[in-house]
């Protein structure tokens, strides 16, 4: 499958810089010709991400058979001034929405209105804040960690367009939105028009959140010497244990001593999810970047620069026990790659951490 | 890593790789056509991943190299024009590092870099020090090799040099200096290490590719050396060391003989004279297979040159003594480099002394050092064989040769023979051919006895044998080539002192006396010859002199020639001895020294008597000594009277009778000499002219009876001719009748039948005829005395 292609149209109407340079990466930079024993690039992106596109033809099956009695449609408060972040739909559709942190009042309006004068007959409306954890392994069920809600109206009928304040103030979301491999974790509005044996009319408005973190104060280097005996000796130094998203990793690699014919030295920034506990813990990696760091042979004496801008690869903060359901943690991997394509690696967890933007 | 199987899997490969950059560059043209940064950087990045190819040789990689290049060129101008792409060059600089190979993300990282430095929006030396320090990522020796040449390339024109606009602010000079010192550092260390890459059969086409590459590296000692800030001071104290660092430490023979070169060629030659010290400190440190002395060599050649391009330079050199310093590296390197062949420690010498002739030409001691340096290293050596070593030395003497065009000078030179000395015997004939032609060519006169002792001493091989070479494969022509030489050098042996002159000529005759009888015939004369000319300098200056005591008189002078002659008839060469001795007995004459003159005359008829035996011989020596004789006024009457008789008896004593009648007649003028106070005995004239008509007579019987017929009358007219001379003279005994009598004779002869005409001596006498008709015609005293022969 052509890795490229699978992601062709994630970049349709998209003039971002950030999101040109995650492309020239994907697209431009990594040539694989040189090393089949790397992983496959589709393994980076979940094959699940198929059986949300399946899914969300069904609903859509379902919607068009029922034409929805009304329009629901959210605004928020500060919707102008709000940062928008793109967000991955299940039905793969990237959309922008809203981008909230913990502890903010989430203030807005919903306004409803009937299709075509129709009236709505109804048991009573409400919005919910959800936020939920669905496993893979356990589609559909959600596990809702918060859950707010707001009484709209009162049981009775809607001829026209109506519009209802919300507010849920200092929302506790202490997860952020995260999209794993085997985890979903998001944060939903949820308008329901309760209209019991008609069925409920159901309007979501997803919105992500991100918690900042202020600089660690304490950041030591990463610096170590590994080697097989007498034959290679390296000595590295990445300049910090913890980074931020668009952070740089700056480092060196000091060759002690080297008697194998080296071809070349890769760095890689691996993901490991593992999702479950106990005897279903399920750890899934992935590569979310291969940067060459070395072409060639280096000799003893020989020192060379690592420089890895972060920006370009879709990383998350390094994620502790959310809820008892998952943990995300990020590795360095760097591995060197003999002339007999023999790999010799060593890796080191990094934490990942998101900084305030500074905008 | 597959190895090549051949030249064709090699073009495939370059011609793979061509497509793929052309394929690439058509759609990077479109992406820049329309402005699409992100494109442009995708097939960029794409289009220079075929740089990454490990199968290419230098050369065809080279040429893969060029036509990315061609395309980065116009990448840089769309990464120039910020209103094309909307990005910030900072930014830029940050976008192009995400690629995620090494190769592609540093060409771009170069490219942009370039622009950054143009856009003045960080200072120069950091994103030069951030280039060549990221550059570093790449180990491979070829691709790392033209990266790091592709930065060179582009940031040629951004270096903060003095007076650049990339200058100041923090950035100087300097920094574009470390930049560059430091490009190189790493282009050597890659280059050094291809030798490393192969298998060792494959040694041979490695260096082969090395050296195809070694213009890459040497390009940063050129960038170097246009840096304007690099002046003495910087280079003395940073680049130069920094550099040379370098090539000692990558101890690598090809590297360092290249650099080295390098080096000397492109720094101006007034850095080097500064920094001899620092240049040449390097050299014994550098591999024993270097070619080292051509690499002296060429500094010497370079800076004979700048000495010779204008006289102000000069003070430096002697500032700083430079060549004292060449002297001492080349000592050192010839001690560190063992396993150097004698000629190349020869050849640097002749560089050495090259040098030390344009730069010193006043210095002879240096000359003398050089060459006392030389016979170090020979000696101990047996004679040299190799016919390049040989070469070299010969090469070595005859540079002073040609420099002072004066043989002169090189005589003082106390190392210059004993270099010879080692030299074979045929080489050193050579070089004694070499000197005599330069003393010919310079008409160099040798004044001094210590110095012709000197310049025989250096030409020995050409006056006598030397001990163990055979003399069978001589080549006739060439020895008498080379002794005529030797002959025409004695000439060039003079001085005006006569007590000088002789001593030369003792010393010259020392030497050639040991010459065999080979030589003698050519040596002896010409110094008898020389000798000779003093005694008659001294004979002028006689009377200025008289009465002194000076040691140089004429007789001492024929002692000498008397024992130098003697030699020679020893050979034997019987008949050259007998015709010096007579030229000693004229000069003795002229000095008025009766009895050395007849000794000498006395050994000219001792040899006739016994040593020329031919007849011819006897013929040409009668006359010789006749003509000698007749000419010697110093003889007193009995002497003469000996000698006259000898001449005399041994005319007629020859062997033929035509001979004994002309050497007869000759012997007449002994007794006529037609000075105011020579001997004119009339009697004894016509009794040699009677006598010598008799023998005339007698031969002419013997052609009758022999032949039957007479021979021609030519005696007859030559005798008639010696009485028209006397009878001319006045001798009294010789009457017009008696010369009547003798052209009546010849008349009746030449009618006779049995005499065969001889249109010659028939002339003759016709002509001699016309003469006395002439004579009788002219009147006067002469015509009168003719007057009575009728004819």
């Amino acid at each position: 499958m052509d890795w490229a292609g699978l992601l062709g149209w994630v970049s349709i109407g998209l003039g971002d810089l950030d999101l040109i340079k995650f492309l020239f990466f994907q697209f431009g930079a990594v040539d694989f010709r040189s090393d089949p024993n790397s992983l496959s690039p589709v393994s980076v992106f979940p094959i699940r991400g198929l059986d949300w596109i399946r899914l969300c033809i069904a609903m859509n099956y379902i919607i068009g058979a029922f034409k929805p009695a009304c329009h629901i449609s959210f605004t928020f408060f500060d919707g102008k001034s709000r940062k928008q972040v793109p967000s991955k739909k299940e039905n793969g559709q990237t959309l922008m929405v809203p981008l909230f942190q913990s502890q903010e009042n989430i203030v807005g309006k919903i306004s409803i209105e009937p299709v075509s004068g129709k009236k709505v007959e109804h048991n009573g409306i409400k919005v919910e804040l959800l936020g939920q954890i669905e496993m893979y392994f356990d589609k559909g069920n959600f596990y809702d960690f918060t859950s707010l809600v707001r009484e709209l109206d009162v049981p009775g009928e809607l001829y026209e367009r109506k519009t209802y304040p919300f507010e849920f103030s200092t929302v506790e979301m202490p997860y952020e939105t995260y999209n794993g491999v085997n985890v979903r974790l998001r944060y939903v509005l949820k308008v329901t028009i309760n209209r019991g044996y008609a069925g409920s009319i159901v309007e979501d408005q997803d919105f992500v959140v991100r918690n900042y973190t202020p600089p660690p104060s304490i950041n030591n280097s990463i610096k170590m010497e590994v080697g097989i005996e007498d034959c290679l000796h390296i000595e590295f130094e990445y300049n910090k244990s913890k980074y931020h998203l668009k952070d740089v990793i700056i480092g060196k690699i000091y060759f002690l001593l080297v008697r194998i014919k080296l071809k070349n030295m890769d760095l890689e920034i691996r993901r490991r999810e593992s999702t479950g506990s106990g005897a279903n813990t399920h750890v899934e990696t992935e590569t979310l970047a291969k940067f060459e760091l070395m072409d060639g042979a280096p000799v003893r004496g020989e020192s060379i620069p690592i420089r890895l801008f972060l920006s370009p690869y879709e990383l998350t903060p390094t994620y502790q026990n959310i809820n008892n359901k998952f943990s995300v943690k990020y590795y360095l991997n760097l591995v060197l790659v003999d002339e007999e394509d023999r790999r010799y690696f060593k890796q080191q967890e990094i934490t990942m951490f998101r900084l305030a933007e500074t905008s | 890593m597959m190895i090549s199987n051949g030249i064709e899997d090699e073009e495939k490969w370059l011609a793979e790789g061509i497509a793929g950059i052309q394929h690439n560059a058509f759609y990077l043209h479109r992406a820049l056509d329309s402005n699409n940064l992100r494109e442009a950087l995708k097939y960029s990045a794409l289009l220079l991943s075929e740089l990454r190819t490990s199968r290419l040789s230098p050369h065809k990689y080279y040429e893969l190299y060029m036509r990315a290049f061609d395309e980065l060129r116009r990448l840089e101008m769309f990464f120039k024009d910020e209103n094309r792409h909307g990005c910030s060059v900072v930014d830029l600089y940050e976008l192009v590092q995400h690629a995620g190979n090494i190769l592609p993300r540093l060409y771009l990282l170069c490219t942009v870099g370039s622009v950054y430095i143009k856009s003045k929006e960080a200072p120069a030396k950091d994103v030069l020090k951030d280039l060549v320090e990221m550059c570093r990522g790449v180990q491979h020796p070829i691709r790392g090799l033209f990266l790091r040449s592709y930065l060179a390339q582009i940031s040629r024109d951004e270096l903060p040099d003095i007076a650049s606009e990339y200058e100041g602010e923090g950035d100087t000079f300097m920094d574009a200096v470390e930049f560059v010192l430091q490009n190189f550092a790493e282009m050597n260390k890659l280059w050094v290490r291809m030798q490393h890459q192969g298998p060792l059969r494959e040694r041979e086409k490695l260096d082969k590719e090395r050296n195809e590459l070694r213009d890459l590296v040497g390009k940063n000692l050129h960038v170097l050396s246009q840096i304007e800030g690099v002046d003495l001071e910087i280079y003395r104290d940073t680049v130069l060391p920094r550099v040379l660092e370098q090539v000692v430490n990558c101890k690598d023979e090809l590297a360092q003989y290249y650099l080295m070169d390098c080096i000397i060629q492109v720094f101006p030659d007034e850095y080097h004279l500064q920094t001899l010290e620092t240049l040449l400190g390097a050299c014994p440190q550098l591999q024993s297979a270097v070619d080292i002395k051509t690499v002296l060599s060429r500094l010497m050649e370079r800076l004979s040159n700048y000495a010779a391009s204008s006289p102000e330079v000069l003070p430096e050199f002697l500032q700083v003594e430079a060549f004292t310093k060449l002297s001492n590296a080349i000592g050192k390197v010839i001690e560190a480099q063992v396993d150097m062949p004698i000629v190349g420690a020869i050849t640097l010498y002749v560089s050495l002394l090259t040098f030390t002739l344009h730069v010193h030409p006043d210095r002879l001691d240096y000359v003398d050092q050089v060459l006392g340096a030389c016979v170090k290293k020979l000696s101990g050596k047996a004679k040299l064989e190799d016919s390049r070593v040989t070469k070299q030395v010969v090469a070595l003497l005859s540079a002073p040769l040609d420099k002072y065009n004066d043989i002169v000078t090189a005589l003082t030179l106390s190392n210059y023979p004993r270099v010879m000395d080692h030299l074979d015997a045929a080489t050193n004939k050579v070089m004694a051919m070499v000197i005599i032609q330069s003393i010919m060519k310079n008409n160099t006169c040798v004044s001094t006895s210590d110095k012709v002792e000197v310049l025989f001493e250096l030409i020995k091989g050409l006056i006598k044998d030397i001990e163990g070479t055979s003399t069978d494969e001589l080549d006739e022509e060439d020895f008498k080539e080379e002794q005529n030489s030797v002959a025409r050098l004695m000439h060039m042996l003079y001085n005006d002192d006569p007590e000088e002159m002789l001593k030369i000529i003792n010393t010259v005759w020392k030497h050639i006396m040991a010459g065999g009888p080979k030589r003698l015939p050519f040596t002896v004369p010409p110094l008898v010859f020389s000798a000779l000319k003093l005694v008659r300098r001294l004979q002028v200056q006689d009377g200025d002199v008289a009465g002194e005591e000076v040691p140089a008189t004429p007789k001492k002078i024929f002692q000498l020639l008397n024992q130098i002659i003697e030699a020679l008839s020893v050979v034997p060469s019987p008949e050259l001895a007998l015709r010096l001795y007579l030229q000693c007995a004229e000069a003795a004459n002229d000095c008025d020294l009766e009895p050395v003159a007849y000794e000498f005359f006395t050994q000219a008829f001792v040899l006739y008597e016994e040593e020329v035996a031919d007849s011819k011989a006897q013929v040409t020596a009668i006359h010789l000594i006749i003509g000698t004789l007749q000419r010697m006024n110093v003889f007193g009457i009995e002497n003469r009277d000996t000698l006259t008789h000898k001449a005399t008896g041994y005319s007629a004593k020859l062997l033929k009778k035509p001979d004994q009648c002309r050497a007869v007649y000759a012997c007449s003028h002994l007794f006529w000499v037609d000075d105011q106070d020579g001997t004119k005995d009339g009697e004894r004239v016509l009794l040699c002219l009677k006598r010598s008509l008799r023998i005339a007579n007698a031969a002419q019987q013997m052609v009758n009876v022999t032949r039957g017929s007479s021979g021609p009358v030519t005696l007859f007219v030559e005798i008639l001719n010696k009485y028209l001379y006397f009878f001319e003279k006045g001798s009294p005994q010789i009457t017009g009748a008696a010369i009547q009598g003798l052209i009546d004779l010849i008349k009746t002869e030449m009618q006779s039948d049995s005499t065969t005409s001889n249109p010659a001596s028939d002339a003759f006498f016709a002509s001699t005829l016309r003469y006395i008709r002439f004579q009788k015609q002219k009147g006067g005293a002469m015509g009168e005395k003719y007057d009575p022969i009728k004819l």
